[in-house]
C-alpha cells in the first residue's frame, strides 16, 4: 500500500511494531491493526475521554494522536492496567463501587484516574471533578465514579 | 450529611444485597466485546452517505463512480430494498407502515431530515470507505422544512408526506397533514371541575429536542451468507426488535435472520431502532462479505431518534385548601420525519401523579423535518412533567402552600383512578413525599442570595412484556442462566440474584449468560425499566421449573412419592423422614446419573406492573451577571419497589437525574434556518460533566409491588421526570421570573433578568 | 479523512524546507487537537503534516528577568502551567493553559496552535495579547516578529505566509505591580467553547492605586479575537475604581461585534464582554497589589 510507515513504540511495555497510514489515529491502529479494542471510540473529536490512553507519561485522546506519532512513545491502555497478580486498585474500586453501568466509558476513566492518583495521591473530590470533567459518562451521574476514585486513593495511601 | 438511604420492607438472603455484577472485571480491564469491537474474517467496512438538507426531493443517484472506487465491493440505495419491487395492492394495509420503515432505513423519494441515509457503501477499509461515498452523485430539489411542532401543524406548512392523514380520534382527515395523530383521554367533567375553583392557571411550555447521549455509537455488523443465513452482531437494546425489524424490512424469514446482543454501551430507549442493520446487510449480500457499520457522533446526533421537542398548554383548577378541581391539557409532541412520538405515554404520565376528578387531555403527533424520534428514558414523561408540575408550583406559590404539602393533598394512592383508565394498585407516592419532607435536605432551609429551592414528583408505569430464561443445573450445583435480556447497567446481576434467591443458593453460584435470538426465548428489550421486574419474574418462574423437576428426581431417588418432597433454601427433604434430607449441591451432582441434567425454562409476559414515582429537591445558585446556574444539592426519593441491587438502584436514580439536569439547563438540538443541525458534537451538545454537578443524594423507599414475588418494581425511567420541572421552578424562584421552556440556559436567564 | 504524507524534521530548517516544498498544502502540526479534528471533517485539507515536535526551538519554554518568557509554539499547555517561572510571573497565561480543552488536551495542545488556528473564539489568544506577546515567525526568507493583535486576520486565518512556521512567542518580562487575567463564560465549567473571553493586564504605580497602563483584548465577539486600544488606554493615569473599571468595560463592550449562534446571542455576548471585563480587571489589579 503507497504511504504505509513502519512504526515501532512500545505499548504496555511490550515493544510493538506496526504499519498505518499517517492518516490513521492512534485509536483507530490500537483497534483496528493491534485488534487492542478495550480502548473505545465515542466521539473521534476529543470530547469524551473513551479513547484515553497514557502517551509519554500524560493522558492524552487518542483519537487525536496519529499513529505515525507513536514512534519512540512509551503508551499506555487500559489493558496494561490489570497485572497478573489481579485487579489494579482502581479497577477494583470502580468494580465495588458500582460505578460503572454500561462500562463503555469505563476504561477512559480508569487509565485517566490511574494517572491522577499517581501524580496527585491526595486530590480531593473537586480536583478529581476538575481532572475527569473531559472523561464522559452518560449512565452514573458521576456520583459513584467520584466515590471510587477517593476509595481507590484511600486504597492506594494505605 | 445523608448521602444514599434504603428504607427496607423486607429482608432477604440474595436479593437486595450489593453483589458484584458477573461482567465487571471484563469491563473494568477492556475485555468486554462491545459492537464495534468485533472483527471477522474478511470484514470490510461500510459507510453511509446523508442527505445534506432537512428537505428535499431526490431527483437522481448516480453511484457508477463510487462502484469503481478503490476497493469498493457493493453500493446500496434504496432501489435495493426487496419493498422497492413490491406494490401498494401486494401490500395493502400494511402499504404506509412498510413503506416509512423502509424509507426510513434508506430515503426513496424525499429526505426528510438532515442525516436521512440515502446511500451506503462497503468498501476495504473505513477510509476507502469514505472515500467512495464522496463520488456517490444525488441531485437534489430543496424544499423548505417544517421545523417545529406549531410551525408544522399550521394550514400551509410544508408537507412531509404527501399521503399522512390525520387519525383523529378514530377517522381520518380528509386532506393531509403534518398531524399524523390527534388523541385523547378525559375523565369527569372538566368545565364543571373549572367552575369548583378558586384559582384556575393556564400556561404554555415548550421543551427542544434532546438526545440520550449514550457514550457508545450506532453499530452493525451482518454477515449473509450464501445458503440465506443472515447473520447480526450489534449493539441493541432489543435483539429481537432487531431481528424482526430485520426481516420486515428485508422480507426475509424470522429463523433466517440471527441477532447477537454484543455489549452495549448505553441506550436510554435510543437503541432499539434499527437503523445500520438493514444497511449492513443488504451490503453484506451484495458483496458476499461480512460488513461493519459504524456511526460517527454527528450521525448520532443527526440520524439516530433524539426525543422530541414539545409544546404544551396545562390549565389547572384548584381550591384554595390545595385541592385539584380539573385539568384540561393538550401536547404536541414532535414525531420527527415519520409518526411515533411518545404523545401517548406523555398524556398517560401527565396527571398519572394527582388524584384528578376532573381531567382531558389530548396529544398530537406531528411530523417534522428532523430525525424520527425515539424512546428517551420515561419517553414523553420529563416534557409533561415539566408543565404539569410548573403549573403546581405556580399554584403552591400564589396560594401559599408547600409543594410537598400541596403534592400530599392530591398524590395518587391505591384506589385512585387514572385520567386515561386503569386504578392504581399499592403504590408509593404518599411515602416518597412523605421521605422527602422528612429528609434533612428538606428540612435544611435554604439561604442566600440567588438561590432557588425546587421540587417536583414523577411517574413511569413499568411495564412486564415478555421475558424468557433457561436455567441449567450444573454437576458442582451452580447454575447457567441463559437469559435474553442485554445488561446495560447491571441486570445480569439482579436476574441472577432472583434466581439465586429462589432457589435458595449463593449469589455466586448463578452464572447469567446473555445469548443471541436463536438461543433463548422471545424477550423484549431491556429498556421501560422492565428487565428487572420481567425477566427476573422469568428467573424466578425458571427456578421454579428447576426447583419442581428437582423434588420430582429427590422423589425418584428415594423412591417416595413427589408430594412426600420437600425444597426450602436450598435443601430437599422428606416431609415426614428426617434422613432423607439433600442440599442443592449434593442432589446437583447425582443428576446425570439418576435420569439426566435438569434444565428449567420460563416464557412469561408478567402483568402486575408495579407503578412506580420520585420526587426530587434541589438547591441551585444562579449568577445574575452571567446566567450560570449551579446545582448546589439534588436529592431523589423514589419508589423502587424491593431494590434488588441497591448500588445499582441508586446509579440508576443518579444517572437519570443527571440526564434530567442537562435537559433543563443545556442540552438541545440547535437547527439553523436549513434544518441542519449546527451542534452535532459532544463539544457543542452539552451534556454534564463531572465538575458540573454535585453527589447526587437518593432514598430509595421499598413499597413492595404487590404484582411481583419480590416486589420489584422498576427504577430507570422515573428519575428523568422530576428533574426538569424542579430546576425549572427553582431557577423562578432564584430570579424571580418563571422560565416555561427548555433549556433554560444562561441566555434565556439573562433575558429574563 | 485524506491520505496524507507526514514528516518530522528535527531541525527548524528542515521543518521550514518541508513547509516551503509544500507550500498550502503542507500543515504544520503541533498537539493536533484542532488539526486532526479539521482534517477529519473536512474543513481543511492537506497532503503533507510536519509535524514539528522534534524541533528545538518549538518546545523550548525560556524565562529571562530581561528578555521575558519565550514558549516555544508547540509546548503543550501542560508544560507552560507546570513551569514554575511562568506560573510566577505569568498567572494570566496559567489561566488560559489551565482552561483549554480537557486535562488529555491540555497534554497535547499549544498555546502556538491555538494561535496558528486563529479561532475567533480561542482562550490563549486574548491574554497573549493583553501581555503584548510577539508571534516569532520563520519562513524561506528568514524571521519575522508580528505582535500577536496583529496575527489573526479572519476566522481560522492569519498572517502566515506560504511556507512560514510559528516558532515562539515572546512576551515581555512582566512589569513591577503589573497583572493579567483570563476569563469566559461557557454554560459548562469545562470543555467548551467560549461565549465570550476577555484577558486583560494591568500595571499600576507603586502605590497600587492607580493605572499606569492596561490592556485588554476579546474572544468569540468578532471575526478574529479583538485588541480593546482605548478600553485598556481609558485606565492609563487614573486611579483605580469601581468607575474606571466601567468606564473600560464600556469601552470593551463597544468593540464587541459578536453574532447569533448556537453559543450564545449578540446581547448576551456584548453584556458577556462587560461582565468579564470587569471580573478580569479587577483579578488583574489584585495580582499586581500582589493581594492573590
Amino acid at each position: 500500500m503507497p504511504g504505509v510507515v513502519h512504526v515501532q513504540t512500545t505499548i504496555n511495555g511490550n515493544p510493538t511494531d506496526f504499519l498505518c497510514e499517517p492518516r490513521q489515529s492512534l485509536l483507530e491502529v490500537l483497534r483496528d491493526v493491534l485488534g487492542m479494542t478495550g480502548t473505545k471510540e465515542g466521539c473521534n473529536d476529543g470530547n469524551c475521554g473513551a479513547c484515553t490512553v497514557v502517551f509519554d507519561g500524560r493522558i492524552v485522546t487518542s483519537c487525536l494522536v496519529l499513529g505515525v506519532e507513536a514512534q519512540g512513545k512509551e503508551i499506555t491502555t487500559i489493558e496494561g492496567v490489570a497485572s497478573p497478580e489481579g485487579l489494579h486498585p482502581v479497577q477494583q474500586a470502580f468494580l465495588e463501587n458500582a460505578a460503572l453501568q454500561c462500562g463503555i466509558c469505563t476504561p477512559g476513566f480508569i487509565v485517566a484516574t490511574k494517572a491522577l492518583l499517581e501524580q496527585e495521591p491526595d486530590a480531593d473530590e473537586g480536583r478529581i471533578r476538575h481532572w475527569l470533567a473531559g472523561n464522559l459518562c452518560r449512565c452514573t451521574g458521576y456520583d459513584k465514579i467520584v466515590r471510587a476514585v477517593l476509595d481507590a486513593e484511600t486504597k492506594l495511601n494505605a | 450529611m445523608t448521602s444514599n438511604i434504603v428504607l427496607s420492607e423486607v429482608e432477604y438472603n440474595v436479593v437486595g444485597k450489593r453483589h458484584l455484577r458477573p461482567d465487571g472485571v471484563d469491563k473494568v480491564t477492556g475485555r468486554a466485546q462491545y459492537g464495534a469491537d468485533i472483527r471477522l474474517a474478511g470484514l470490510l467496512a461500510g459507510k453511509v452517505l446523508r442527505s445534506p438538507h432537512a428537505h428535499a426531493r431526490i431527483k437522481s443517484i448516480d453511484t457508477t463512480a463510487a462502484a469503481a472506487g478503490p476497493g469498493v465491493h457493493a453500493v446500496v440505495t434504496a432501489g435495493d430494498l426487496p419493498f422497492a419491487a413490491l406494490t401498494r395492492e401486494e401490500l395493502g394495509g400494511d402499504y404506509q407502515r412498510l413503506k416509512f420503515a423502509n424509507n426510513h432505513v434508506l430515503a426513496a423519494d424525499k429526505v426528510l431530515f438532515k442525516g436521512h441515509p440515502v446511500a451506503a457503501v462497503a468498501a476495504e477499509s473505513q477510509h476507502l470507505a469514505e472515500e467512495a461515498v464522496k463520488l456517490i452523485r444525488v441531485e437534489y430539489e430543496v424544499l423548505p422544512p417544517a421545523m417545529t411542532v406549531r410551525e408544522a401543524m399550521e394550514p400551509d406548512a410544508p408537507l412531509l408526506h404527501d399521503d399522512l392523514y390525520t387519525s383523529e380520534l378514530g377517522q381520518l382527515s380528509e386532506r393531509p397533514s403534518n398531524i399524523a395523530a390527534h388523541m385523547a383521554f378525559a375523565t369527569g367533567d372538566v368545565e364543571l371541575g373549572l367552575t369548583q375553583a378558586d384559582l384556575v392557571v393556564e400556561r404554555e411550555y415548550q421543551t427542544a429536542s434532546v438526545h440520550q447521549g449514550y457514550i457508545e455509537p450506532h453499530n452493525a455488523t451482518a454477515f449473509w451468507n450464501a445458503d440465506g443465513q443472515l447473520n447480526i452482531w450489534c449493539s441493541t437494546q432489543g435483539p429481537f426488535v432487531v431481528r424482526t425489524n430485520v426481516a420486515d424490512i428485508l422480507r426475509h424469514p424470522v429463523s433466517r435472520v440471527k441477532v447477537t446482543p454484543m455489549e452495549i454501551g448505553g441506550g436510554f430507549g435510543g437503541k432499539i431502532t434499527a437503523y445500520l442493520e438493514p444497511i449492513a446487510a443488504l451490503l453484506s449480500q451484495k458483496s458476499g462479505r461480512p460488513v461493519k457499520l459504524l456511526m460517527s457522533r454527528t450521525e448520532v446526533f443527526e440520524a439516530s431518534g433524539p426525543a422530541p421537542g414539545t409544546w404544551m398548554k396545562v390549565k389547572l383548577g384548584v381550591t384554595r385548601e390545595g385541592r385539584i378541581t380539573a385539568a384540561d391539557i393538550t401536547l404536541a409532541f414532535e414525531a420527527g420525519a415519520y409518526p411515533g412520538s411518545p404523545v401517548m405515554q406523555g398524556a398517560a404520565c401527565a396527571l398519572a401523579c394527582y388524584d384528578v376528578p376532573n381531567g382531558r387531555i389530548n396529544g398530537y403527533d406531528v411530523v417534522v423535518n428532523k430525525p424520527k424520534t425515539a424512546a428517551y428514558r420515561a419517553p414523553g414523561s420529563p416534557q409533561a412533567a415539566f408543565a404539569v408540575e410548573s403549573v403546581i408550583d405556580e399554584i403552591c406559590e400564589e396560594l401559599g402552600l408547600d409543594p410537598v404539602e400541596f403534592r400530599l393533598r392530591n398524590a395518587a394512592k391505591e384506589g385512585v383512578r387514572r385520567v386515561e383508565g386503569p386504578v392504581y394498585r399499592r403504590v408509593g407516592l404518599v411515602e416518597c413525599l412523605e421521605a422527602a419532607r422528612n429528609h434533612d435536605h428538606y428540612r435544611t432551609p435554604l439561604e442566600g442570595e440567588n438561590r432557588g429551592r425546587g421540587v417536583a414528583a414523577g411517574f413511569w408505569f413499568n411495564r412486564g412484556f415478555q421475558s424468557s430464561v433457561n436455567l441449567t443445573v450444573n454437576p458442582d450445583g451452580t447454575v447457567n442462566l441463559i437469559e435474553g435480556s442485554v445488561d446495560i447497567g447491571g441486570s445480569r446481576a439482579t436476574i441472577a440474584q432472583q434466581a439465586a434467591e429462589t432457589l435458595g443458593i449463593a449469589y455466586d453460584e448463578v452464572k447469567p449468560t446473555v445469548v443471541d435470538t436463536d438461543s433463548i426465548g422471545y424477550t423484549m428489550v431491556t429498556g421501560g425499566s422492565r428487565t428487572t421486574f420481567a425477566t427476573g419474574w422469568a428467573a424466578i418462574e425458571a427456578a421454579e421449573d428447576v426447583k419442581r423437576q428437582l423434588v420430582e428426581r429427590a422423589a425418584k431417588i428415594w423412591d417416595t412419592p413427589i408430594e412426600d418432597v420437600e425444597y426450602a433454601d436450598g435443601v430437599l427433604s422428606h416431609k415426614s423422614d428426617p434422613e432423607l434430607r439433600m442440599t442443592f449441591k449434593e442432589l446437583a451432582r447425582q443428576l446425570l446419573g439418576t435420569g439426566g441434567g435438569v434444565t428449567g425454562v420460563s416464557n412469561v409476559d408478567p402483568a402486575g406492573e408495579g407503578n412506580s414515582f420520585g420526587v426530587h429537591i434541589v438547591d441551585l445558585e444562579v449568577d445574575p451577571d452571567t446566567g450560570k446556574v449551579t446545582i448546589l444539592r439534588y436529592t431523589a426519593v423514589q419508589d423502587a419497589g424491593k431494590a434488588v441491587h441497591p448500588s445499582y438502584v441508586e446509579g440508576q436514580m443518579q444517572g437519570g437525574v443527571v440526564q434530567g439536569i442537562g435537559w433543563a439547563l443545556n442540552e438541545e438540538y440547535f437547527f439553523n434556518d436549513q434544518g441542519q443541525m449546527m451542534n452535532s458534537s459532544f463539544l457543542d451538545y452539552r451534556m454534564p460533566t463531572a465538575l458540573d454537578l454535585p453527589m447526587i443524594d437518593t432514598v430509595i423507599v421499598e413499597v413492595a409491588n404487590p404484582g411481583h414475588p419480590y416486589g420489584v418494581r422498576g427504577v430507570g425511567e422515573v428519575p428523568i421526570v422530576p428533574p426538569l420541572p424542579a430546576i425549572g421552578s427553582a431557577i423562578s424562584h432564584a430570579i424571580g421570573s418563571r422560565m416555561r421552556r427548555l433549556p433554560v440556559t444562561p441566555g434565556a436567564i439573562l433575558e429574563a433578568l | 479523512m485524506e491520505a496524507i504524507e507526514y514528516t518530522t524534521p528535527k531541525t527548524l530548517a528542515e521543518a521550514v524546507q518541508a513547509m516551503a516544498d509544500k507550500g498550502d498544502r503542507a500543515r504544520a502540526l503541533a498537539g493536533g487537537t484542532d488539526l486532526l479534528v479539521q482534517l477529519r471533517g473536512g474543513r481543511r485539507s492537506a497532503d503533507l503534516i510536519v509535524d514539528v515536535k522534534d524541533v528545538p526551538e518549538l518546545n523550548q519554554i525560556s524565562y529571562d528577568a530581561q528578555d521575558g518568557l519565550t514558549i516555544g509554539a508547540a509546548a503543550p499547555c501542560y508544560q507552560i502551567y507546570q513551569d514554575p517561572a511562568v506560573a510566577a510571573n505569568y498567572p494570566g497565561l496559567v489561566d488560559s493553559a489551565s482552561l483549554i480543552g480537557s486535562i488529555q488536551i491540555q497534554g497535547r495542545a499549544s498555546l502556538g496552535g491555538n494561535l496558528c488556528n486563529s479561532a475567533p473564539s480561542a482562550d490563549a489568544i486574548p491574554v497573549m495579547i493583553a501581555l503584548g506577546a510577539v508571534a516569532n515567525i520563520a519562513g524561506p526568507n528568514g524571521t519575522r516578529q508580528v505582535a500577536v493583535e496583529d496575527f489573526c486576520t479572519g476566522p481560522g486565518r492569519n498572517v502566515l505566509e506560504s511556507g512560514e512556521v510559528l516558532v515562539s512567542v515572546t512576551m515581555p518580562a512582566p512589569q513591577a505591580n503589573s497583572g493579567a487575567s483570563y476569563l469566559r463564560f461557557i454554560p459548562r465549567n469545562e470543555m467548551d467553547i467560549a461565549v465570550a473571553g476577555v484577558g486583560s493586564s494591568v500595571v499600576l504605580d507603586a502605590s497600587g492605586q492607580n493605572f499606569v497602563s492596561a490592556r485588554i483584548s476579546l474572544a468569540s465577539v468578532a471575526p478574529t479575537p479583538v485588541f480593546c486600544r482605548e478600553a485598556g488606554a481609558s485606565l492609563s493615569g487614573k486611579a483605580v475604581s469601581d468607575e474606571a473599571v466601567e468606564a473600560a468595560a464600556q469601552l470593551a463592550m463597544a468593540d464587541a461585534v459578536p453574532i447569533n449562534d448556537m453559543r450564545g446571542t449578540v446581547r448576551q455576548r456584548i453584556h458577556l464582554v462587560g461582565v468579564l471585563t470587569r471580573r478580569t480587571l479587577n483579578i488583574a489589579i489584585q495580582r499586581a497589589r500582589g493581594e492573590e
